[in-house]
């Protein structure tokens, strides 16, 4: 064979000598055989494609190659992380509903989009990772920058492959996405060896997909979406729960109209938020752990609880057994392994929520909820969300006054802390698509790649990435990135040189013994911008400025800024339900007196 | 056919459970359904696989105990894999459920009339044969494993391999 494939080489090279010279640089595609990696950029152009958010490296090099080679119109953008990577196809992939897709290579490579995938996975967000791998002859021999990613990410993702054959290519790329947006959305991860994605591709390039185990498309059951229409018709008090699965499915319209005919209240998850627009009067904003304390009293006395698309996470339950006991609990999702994982229910519908919840509203009508509404009028006038504008410079007041300057009309991404908890509860969504967090992985180093990602989606609209000064320092290399594609993305960094949220447990469950919270080392984040061409960096330290600062900020969009707003050290998140207690253990205040230990996780 | 399991039937009993997942024949499933019992801490206690009559598929047969709540969780999480086309609990199901088992159990010249006479009894061949020793192979339900080791017990038994449990649901059941 070696020999055959010596002299098969002389022969074509000395072919190549006889043929006229003539230079041709990037020959047309049609006239050769693809290689995997062209196969590939083929594939995702079929898929509607538009950015590929990616860091090259050896492993990968075919396909980096393949994005000029082909001439694609898909455009490459590099990041300066891979984590950011994952995160700016995260949030592009939850503005636009189409996965995000993300290109690294082997090795260290892959092992740094783990944390973004395992943040889409959580949150349910389609994405669609390719990972650069070593040769096929290589594999599981510890060669340079070799990584099993697909074992090592198994256990956060939707599906993933790796790919042996250049042939598989084609219909690798075409499950993948469909596996990625269909049914509940998620990461879906290809590993290609190098060997692969340089070899010949000579299969169909829209092949027949070959999952015999995947039927995402559940039909409607009627007779039990007439037996939830039945249970909410009996009810006095009942409460909308409702999560990222109405966003997901598109199903904002849907949700409104079956809450104003039944006039039944509606509260949000962390990731619910914009599925019901926060300014109706139906709203109770967003309950749990930090929620509003009028949605969690309504959790407390309602008679019936439906959950649409939402997952009865821990934060929002407290106590599984003491959730909603006396209610009536109904449970609409996707995904049949959610209905009674968390909360035991009295009636469920497994499907898209958008599909059941047009089917609901033929059978129901205004239920007598006047009484129940005037009570909880009430409550939000008694407890309202309150902070105090006196004294050191607070989150709250800043994104109270953010709140106000952008009337719901901005995108407004988080990190994971007291900033995330106070932008939830201050920045009242209105737009379905606008707010993007971390809520399942709470993933500190979300909130500005996030952004990237959503102003990439959406070039002409406002990004406000709320993050703090700990989730920042994680992933804000990729100013590099927002500042290249001059993308306007306003950063406002609530500096409070604390991991603040561990601060806040600590003090209240540890006997205030701080031990690993305190950032000193802090950038100034300003300056910090200023290093990078064409982005901008405020200063924020007295409440007085603020407005004056946010409006400077929104008007500057040549490239991305910086606000950083130096606010109170030291400030606690209320109303807290303590992780592992029942929704009564609310605690509205600072409290008098010590609390145990949460027994709750994190 | 459809992956979506809303309310499997899963036995009530808190003991050992018999599932058979019935799977696409393609790299990683067997990981990603290990995956699945591992990460809620159970330990699997037989696992069979092999090609099924298509040979793009496979079955498994695998055993463990818990509780019927995390069983529930188990087969709904198992059903949800892309891979996964079937998963269901058999236990006390109407099903033909059959293992396995080779004992080689040490004999002299004395015992081995006994020995022998044992393995008839329980419908055991004998497999292997030396001056020193022989090797029973038995199939049948567990217990029967279980009792015929007790038997042997009194004997010197040098190996014991066991295959774990395969299962074929009985009539028109689908395994």
């Amino acid at each position: 064979m070696t020999t055959l494939a010596v002299a098969d080489k002389t022969l074509d090279q000395k072919a190549d000598h006889l043929r006229p010279q003539v230079e041709v640089k990037n020959p047309p595609i049609s006239k050769q055989v693809l290689d995997g990696a062209q196969a590939l950029v083929k594939g995702l152009e079929r898929q509607g494609v538009e950015y590929i958010w990616g860091l090259s490296g050896g492993a990968a090099i075919p396909i980096f190659d393949a994005l000029v080679t082909t001439g694609t119109k898909i455009k490459l953008v590099l990041v300066r992380h891979e984590q950011g990577a994952t995160h700016i196809a995260d949030g592009y992939a939850r503005i636009t509903g189409r996965p995000g897709v993300v290109l690294v290579t082997s090795g260290p490579g892959a092992t740094n989009t783990v944390t973004g995938i395992m943040t889409a996975h959580m949150d349910s967000v389609p994405m669609v990772v390719l990972t650069g791998q070593t040769i096929t002859a290589m594999l599981g021999k510890d060669a340079f920058q070799e990584a099993d990613v697909f074992g090592i990410t198994m256990p956060v993702v939707k599906h993933s492959y790796l790919v042996k054959r250049t042939n598989d290519i084609p219909r690798v790329i075409k499950e993948a996405f469909y596996i990625a947006s269909t049914g509940r959305p998620g990461p879906v991860l290809i590993d290609i060896p190098k060997d692969v994605s340089s070899g010949p591709c000579t299969s169909d390039l829209d092949p027949p997909m070959d999952l015999p185990g995947y039927n995402p498309f559940i039909p409607v059951d009627k007779d039990r979406v007439k037996g939830i229409a039945e249970a909410l018709l009996k009810s006095k008090r009942p409460v909308l729960l409702v999560g990222h699965g109405v966003l997901i499915s598109r199903a904002w319209d849907q949700l409104r109209r079956l809450a104003e005919t039944l006039q039944a209240p509606v509260t949000t998850t962390l990731l619910g938020k914009g599925a019901f627009p926060e300014t109706h009067p139906l709203s109770l904003g967003m309950l749990g752990m930090h929620g509003t304390a009028y949605a969690n009293k309504a959790m407390l006395e309602c008679d019936l609880v439906m959950s649409i698309g939402s997952r009865f996470d821990d934060r929002i339950i407290g106590q599984a057994p003491k959730f909603c006991r006396d209610a009536v609990r109904i449970h609409i999702d996707i995904d049949a392994a959610e209905i009674n994982k968390m909360i035991k229910v009295h009636h469920w519908c497994v499907g898209d929520a958008k599909e059941v919840l047009e089917e609901l509203i033929k059978h129901v009508r205004k239920l007598d909820t006047d009484a129940w509404l005037n009570h909880l009028d009430g409550l939000k006038k008694k407890f309202p969300l309150k902070y105090k504008k006196y004294g050191g410079l607070k989150m709250q007041y800043i994104l109270d006054e953010l709140d106000k300057l952008t009337g719901g009309n901005a995108i407004v991404t988080t990190d994971v802390g007291q900033h995330q908890m106070w932008a939830a509860q201050f920045m009242k969504t209105v737009r379905p698509d606008g707010w993007l967090s971390s809520g399942g992985a709470g993933t500190m180093g979300y909130g500005f790649p996030a952004a990237i990602g959503a102003q990439f989606a959406k070039p002409h609209d406002m990004v406000w990435a709320v993050v703090g000064d700990g989730g920042f320092q994680m992933t804000m290399c990729e100013l590099a990135t927002a500042c290249v594609h001059k993308l306007p993305v306003k950063v406002l960094v609530l500096n409070n040189h604390y991991l603040g949220m561990v601060r806040q447990w600590q003090e209240l469950f540890f006997e205030n013994r701080e031990s690993g919270v305190d950032l000193e080392g802090n950038p100034d984040f300003a300056k910090l911008a200023e290093c990078y061409p064409g982005a901008k960096g405020f200063t924020l330290k007295r409440g007085a400025d603020i407005r004056k600062i946010l409006k400077r900020a929104m008007d500057y969009n040549d490239g991305p800024c910086v606000i950083n707003a130096e606010v109170e050290k030291a400030d606690n998140v209320y109303p807290m339900i303590p992780a592992g207690r029942a929704i009564e253990d609310m605690i509205l205040e600072p409290p008098k007196h010590k609390l145990e230990k949460p027994t709750g996780s994190t | 056919m459809t992956t979506q399991v809303v309310n499997p039937h899963i036995a009530q009993s808190t003991g050992l459970h018999t599932i058979s997942v019935y799977v696409a024949n393609k790299p990683g499933v067997l990981a990603r359904i290990a995956q699945v019992f591992a990460r809620r801490g159970y330990n699997i206690e037989s696992l069979v696989v092999s090609p099924a009559m298509d040979g793009n598929f496979s079955r498994m047969t695998i055993g463990l105990s818990g509780s019927p709540e995390g069983m529930e969780q188990i087969i709904k999480q198992t059903s949800k894999l892309i891979d996964v086309l079937r998963c269901t609990d058999h236990t006390d199901d109407n099903a033909v459920v059959k293992e396995l088992a080779l004992v080689k159990v040490r004999v002299g010249a004395e015992q081995r009339a006994e020995v022998l006479q044992i393995g008839e009894h329980f419908g055991c061949k004998t497999v292997d044969l030396t001056e020193t020793s022989l090797i029973l192979q038995c199939t049948g339900n567990s217990e029967k494993i279980d009792a015929l080791i007790g038997m042997l017990g009194k004997f010197r038994i040098i190996e014991l391999v066991r295959t774990g449990k395969v299962l074929m649901a009985r009539g028109d059941g689908l395994t």
